[in-house]
């Protein structure tokens, strides 16, 4: 029969952790949802907790002991991932660094790059930041135009990556370049760990549609790198940049704002006439529907783990999440808004409803659809890995990288 | 954490699954239509030697016991495959006397109902003297009928029914005329049974759901046009994705339901879930199958439109959209 509870060691686990979060924070505040940039005290509150989860062996859950983990299971990564997040823990800036480039370091690393990396980064001393993306390969990224030139023992680098994460706060880097123009676009790629403090590097914020600015943009004008800072062997970068893309499916989270039970207790306190919007039989199909999606996820989350649970790795279903979540935050902020009427367009949180939460979802929905996989590539990747169903053709298949059509530039 | 079925339901599946698909290979169904012989009187009485329909019958009464688990799952493969027998509504009569039944009821028809030997249906639409339309009423044996005031168990055997055309081709539907002669079944929860029917057929849902899109993405990947099969275009993958996606949203709230006809703590709500989802997922599939298939998807050798028809079926048998949206949303409001 189904159950929904630990297994004998996950509640021992669960207990442990437990303990441990509840010696140090304190638990959430109910509806408290808090949204604003990182400041400098935030990421000296992030590094204080990361270390004191490192010296728990709470922070590399799913770590080598040889490099300070507990090298425990993906079960126990969700558990404390669970319990965690009903503490008023400080924002981490350690999900690229911990999550995705160490664990990427250590399938490719040299000696000298393992002995030198990891342990840093899980204990909080140093945070990394992923560059990736261009203005003009996003979904595309094979498609990157960042150059690197060899030059003795060092790189030459120059070129733009956008849609930085702290960048201003990183140590380190995680870097794919094009080495070689002359061959097919995947294979031209190398892979770099670079200091961010190297001269060259210029780190701009982008102002985005709400006027935050969560993300940058980093120039690099000449930029020198010696080759010891090379992950993984020459025109090899594309096989480490899918390594680490592959690992960022352990680390991305739930979508955070207004879900199915804030827009629900919204159409529960507003007036339509005389009758509660939660009685007008318009906005229940609305609410039914989201209601439906949020319990899918949530329980499609419990197959997954089910299967990590017994030993197995999760099905395909998982790949659903992002594509439900990100469409509906963007639907339910916008229904909030509406249901407000002509009040629903003001942001001023002193006044708007609910402090504003619909309002500034408005604004980050869109991202939520964009970033870490766009709705429309997230639908060919399930109709392509999950239905078996064939490849893109491609107008640049075959043709080496710098014989590719382009647009402006 | 076990929010799953079992490995035992697991293995069940693979030989329910295999011995639906010998017996009903793609179109058998289709030409057992097309020569008039809508109800498989050899593979019901084998469904009933092979004890599907007694899973969820206690043992005293010639069940298995097995339990819903193994109920749901044969639900979902009978929705995949639409062979011609009246399973469901002989699980929908069997359920309602489990729940209901005073002792004799259960014993005199329980054991009929898990052997084959009768075949049960259900009535809920009409007034509280003509019912209709009542699926499967042709060949049933006794009907759980639903009245303003309460539930009756009726014998069909010399009740007046006459033949009416629905959208179903496979089963058969009446005009019931309710005859004076009524066994009240005391205490009925009429509500509640729906809650627990709408769980199974959520199940069958989501099998004709995941059955039209195979036959989506399989009839995809063999056609051509314009130099390449028409799986490589965004617009038919995209298409399939989403259909994947309400799938899967649709097989996980019917999990939930699962569970919930186990422990029915929050069964309401579990309950217009699985239904709201699974209706929504069947109703995609069905049609952007027959739109995947083109103009071969109208025609009635494609067997398209026997998922349409189900689709349509399914959503309305237990009451349309409207009411469980009402069902989850009440109860959502009252638990705030």
């Amino acid at each position: 029969m189904m159950d929904f509870g630990d297994t004998p060691e996950e509640a021992a686990f669960r207990a442990e952790a437990r303990a441990f979060l509840d010696a140090h924070m304190k638990l959430k505040a109910k509806g408290a949802h808090v949204s604003r940039a990182m400041t400098p005290d935030d990421v000296a509150a992030s590094k204080a907790w990361q270390r004191l989860k490192a010296e728990n062996g709470f922070a590399g859950i799913l770590w080598p002991k040889a490099y300070g983990g507990r090298e425990g299971t993906p079960m126990q990564q969700i558990i404390f991932g669970q319990e965690e997040d009903r503490y008023a823990v400080p924002t981490t800036v350690f999900n690229q660094g911990v999550g995705m480039a160490m664990p990427t370091v250590m399938t490719f690393g040299t000696p000298e790059q393992l002995a030198r990396y990891p342990r840093p980064a899980l204990f909080g001393d140093e945070v990394w930041c992923q560059l990736f993306s261009e203005p003009a390969a996003g979904s595309d990224l094979a498609g990157l135009r960042t150059r690197a030139v060899r030059d003795g023992d060092d790189w030459v680098i120059n070129g733009q990556k956008i849609w930085t994460s702290y960048a201003h706060f990183a140590d380190f880097g995680m870097l794919v370049v094009r080495t070689d123009p002359n061959v097919a676009k995947h294979a031209g790629l190398t892979f770099f760990l670079i200091d961010m403090k190297t001269p060259g590097i210029d780190i701009r914020p982008i102002k985005q549609i709400s006027g935050a600015s969560n993300f940058s943009e980093v120039f690099f004008d000449e930029v020198r790198i010696p080759d010891s800072q090379r992950l993984g062997a020459v025109g090899e970068g594309w096989k480490v940049a899918l390594t680490m893309l592959a690992n960022e499916r352990f680390t991305v989270g739930k979508a955070e704002g207004p879900d199915f039970d804030d827009i629900f207790a919204l159409a529960r306190q507003t007036d339509l006439g005389g009758i509660r919007a939660v009685d007008d039989s318009a906005v229940r199909e609305r609410l039914a529907d989201w209601y439906v999606k949020t319990a899918g996820l949530k329980y499609t989350r419990l197959r997954s783990q089910t299967a990590l649970s017994r030993g197995k790795a999760p099905g395909p279903e998982n790949s659903i999440l992002k594509l439900v979540s990100a469409p509906k935050l963007q639907e339910i902020a916008t229904f909030g808004i509406d249901l407000l009427d002509m009040a629903g367009t003001i942001t001023d949180p002193e006044i708007a409803a609910m402090h504003g939460l619909f309002q500034q979802a408005l604004l980050y929905a869109p991202s939520k659809r964009i970033a870490g996989g766009t709705d429309e590539i997230l639908r060919n990747i399930i109709a392509e890995r999950v239905l078996g169903l064939p490849a893109d053709i491609r107008a640049d298949k075959g043709l080496a990288f710098n014989q590719i059509p382009t647009g402006a530039r | 954490m076990n929010f799953d079925f079992s490995e035992d339901t697991g293995a069940m599946r693979e030989e329910v699954r295999r011995i639906l698909r010998d017996r009903f290979p793609r179109g058998a169904v289709r030409q057992a239509v097309d020569a008039g012989a809508r109800f498989d009187r050899e593979f019901w009485a084998m469904l009933g030697e092979m004890g599907w329909l007694g899973v969820a019958i206690p043992e005293r009464f010639g069940g298995s016991e097995l339990g819903y688990e193994a109920l749901c799952m044969i639900a979902e493969e009978v929705g995949a495959a639409l062979p011609p027998v009246p399973f469901l509504s002989t699980i929908f009569a069997g359920e309602a006397l489990t729940l209901f039944g005073s002792e004799a009821q259960r014993a005199k028809w329980l054991p009929r109902l898990a052997s084959g030997e009768a075949i049960g249906c259900l009535a809920l639409a009409g007034d509280d003297a003509v019912k209709l339309p009542v699926v499967d009423g042709d060949i049933a044996d006794i009907a759980v009928v639903s009245r303003s005031d309460g539930l009756y168990l009726v014998k069909l055997e010399g009740t007046a029914r006459e033949k009416i055309e629905t959208l179903d081709l496979i089963r058969t539907s009446v005009r019931l005329t309710l005859p004076a002669a009524m066994e009240r079944l005391e205490g009925a929860d009429v509500p509640r049974l729906l809650d627990r029917l709408a769980i199974l057929v959520a199940f069958e849902q989501v099998g004709g759901t995941q059955a039209a899109l195979d036959m989506a993405v399989g009839y995809a990947q063999e056609r051509y046009a314009f130099g390449r099969a028409i799986a490589s275009f965004q617009a038919i993958k995209h298409k399939l994705a989403e259909i994947y996606v309400a799938l899967e949203l649709a097989r996980s709230n019917a999990y939930y339901g699962a569970y919930a006809l186990e422990d029915e703590a929050d069964l309401p709500v579990a309950a217009s879930a699985a239904r709201i989802a699974a209706s929504k997922a069947f109703s995609l599939a069905a049609q952007e199958n027959i739109q995947t298939h083109g103009g071969m998807g109208f025609t009635w050798e494609s067997d398209c439109h026997l998922y349409y028809r189900r689709a349509r079926e399914l959503a309305l048998n237990l009451g349309s959209a409207r009411y469980w949206r009402d069902r989850l949303i009440d109860h959502l409001d009252k638990a705030a």
